[in-house]
């Protein structure tokens, strides 16, 4: 009685088989990503200085630092948040707390979906077409918005999980005792949701930070030897410049390109080291 | 209920006529008519599905916050209709108040919970914060809880025992001196000493409020309720003394599930 049958121990080999693989697969994911970011410091450290993030340019991207594209891409992160982050979070709890299931729920969320598969090339024609068409000429406020458009369906997506998350118990607890929908909101859902809110919002100043494609006709310049003084000045910025310099044809030093995507990395990686910290926060004054 | 009730009164708190009510197109509530007294235990008994917490939830019409729903007829809760137009639902359920399943009690504390109710409806800024705690603390008297949780006001009211949190979950219907309290299977999730517990506290209520209670437990409805009704596919098969009920159906359907023939 209950020895192992050949059937058992078939299935036990499968079973340490598929765990095998699947865990290979799994494990494999840290080696791009520890390759990468080891490649990029290696060949970047001669340049790194605190020069090469606090001075401008010198013979023709050569030399000098690279502060210009920092300050611009830091603008436009920064300003494209500012418009999505409060137009996605109040659309994503209208679709989530107050939307019945109509057409009218239907078509916005069909909107949502396809709003973020549209390619960041095709967002960047749209920015020309409706931004800059505005401002009369490229400048960092339609490359914001460009980038604002892009974010928005990722913002209200990951807003309305984060709110989908707070219990359904929560909500009638309120309803019951003639809570209005805002004050159900006000007190219970948006500061339960919060952490997966911020996370979601912050993950995307990463890829904001990152595309290149939206802010290429839209905003951004090859090089320009001042910062910006309005948000209607075109600037310079990191995913610009490094496209820039690495398809100039080998006359840019490898250095300064490496150094640039260094720079680059480092700064989305603190932000999202910014939005774990938060997360983590958030989660320990969670009180369910 | 073990006392004997207080002998019919000519109040009710609630009375329903031709009320029918679909969710799109079934339809879960037909020609419901039914009164239910004042000031004693009422219990809603029957199949799953019969219908029992959808006439639950039309007493306070938190049916309407789940998706497609049509109401036909007359609801009378102390004598006003609540689906006549000029009816606040923030103020009709300041008077009836619901009792989940499941505890559920907001993911705040203790004393924020009970107070929640007067947050949302008083005028911000007039109560006094002694007004608030003694409305608190009357309120976790009530329910008899206070003497276990008066040290911990302050603390999540997610730590509680089960059978403190559905107490909590009743507590925080008080302050606003609700009429009716509604209780969906208040004791499923509980043991047998909750459930007790539970019951007990029903019927130091009862008088100050009317109490309607949907219960899977037969045992529970015959015990601790003063009426029951038994429903069925969405009607009413029979209403009555709870004992008669139990003892005298005036329905073959009834007796049978009754007596445990189906359900």
């Amino acid at each position: 009685m209950f020895t192992e049958t050949p059937l058992v121990r078939r299935k036990l080999s499968i079973e340490a088989a598929t765990k095998l693989a699947f865990g290979a697969m799994a494990a494999s994911m840290i080696v791009p990503l520890v390759l990468i970011v080891g490649y990029l410091v290696a060949k970047a450290l001669p340049v790194l200085s605190w020069e090469f993030v606090s001075a401008f340019p010198r013979s023709n991207m050569k030399a000098g630092g690279i502060l210009p594209a920092i300050a611009g891409t830091f603008y436009m992160v920064a300003i494209s948040l500012a418009v999505a982050t409060p137009i996605g979070v109040l659309a994503a709890v209208y679709l989530n707390e107050y939307a019945r299931d109509n057409w009218f729920t239907r078509v916005v969320n069909l909107a949502v979906v396809n709003l973020a598969g549209v390619p960041s090339i095709v967002h960047a024609l749209f920015g020309v077409g409706a931004f800059v068409f505005v401002t009369g000429k490229p400048c960092i406020l339609a490359a914001s918005l460009t980038l604002a458009i892009m974010t928005l369906p990722v913002i209200i997506a990951s807003t309305k999980q984060a709110l989908a998350a707070v219990p359904m118990a929560f909500r009638e607890a309120c309803w019951n005792v003639g809570a209005s929908r805002w004050q159900t909101i006000r007190h219970i859902v948006l500061p339960n949701s919060l952490s997966g809110i911020l996370t979601g919002v912050i993950l995307q100043v990463s890829r904001a930070a990152g595309e290149t494609a939206p802010i290429l006709f839209t905003g951004a310049v090859f090089f320009r030897r001042e910062l910006p003084a309005s948000v209607l000045d075109q600037s310079m910025a990191l995913s610009m410049h490094l496209f820039s310099i690495a398809t100039q044809g080998g006359q840019v030093p490898e250095t300064v390109q490496y150094g640039t995507a260094v720079v680059l990395l480092g700064l989305v990686l603190a932000v999202n080291l910014t939005a774990i910290c938060l997360r983590i926060y958030f989660r320990s004054r969670k009180k369910w | 209920m073990t006392t004997e009730p207080n002998g019919p009164t000519d109040q009710y708190s609630i009375e329903t006529k031709d009320l029918c009510l679909w969710y799109g197109d079934f339809q879960a509530l037909i020609q419901v008519r039914v009164r239910i007294r004042q000031g004693i235990i009422t219990s809603l008994i029957g199949p799953s599905g019969c219908g029992k917490t959808t006439l639950l939830r039309c007493f306070n019409r938190v049916n309407e916050r789940y998706g497609n729903v049509t109401t036909t007829g007359d609801v009378r809760v102390l004598g006003k209709n609540i689906y006549d137009e000029d009816v606040s639902l923030p103020e009709l359920r300041k008077a009836v108040g619901m009792v989940f399943q499941r505890p559920n009690p907001l993911p705040i504390s203790i004393y924020e919970n009970v107070a929640f109710q007067l947050k949302v409806h008083a005028e911000p800024g007039s109560l006094s914060k002694r007004e608030r705690d003694q409305a608190v603390e009357s309120a976790l008297k009530e329910v008899l809880l206070w003497d276990a949780v008066k040290d911990s006001l302050h603390k999540k009211a997610t730590g509680l025992q089960l059978e403190e949190q559905q107490k909590l979950c009743i507590a925080r219907l008080l302050p606003l001196k609700p009429q009716v309290i509604l209780m969906d299977e208040p004791c499923s999730a509980l043991d047998a000493r909750g459930t007790e517990a539970i019951e007990d506290l029903m019927s130091v209520l009862r008088e100050r409020y009317t109490i309607v209670i949907v219960t899977h437990n037969m045992a529970q409805a015959r015990r601790a309720s003063d009426e029951c009704i038994y429903m069925l596919l969405g009607r009413i098969v029979e209403h009555g003394p709870t004992l008669d009920v139990f003892l005298r159906p005036n329905h073959k359907d009834t007796e049978n599930y009754v007596e445990g023939r189906y359900g």
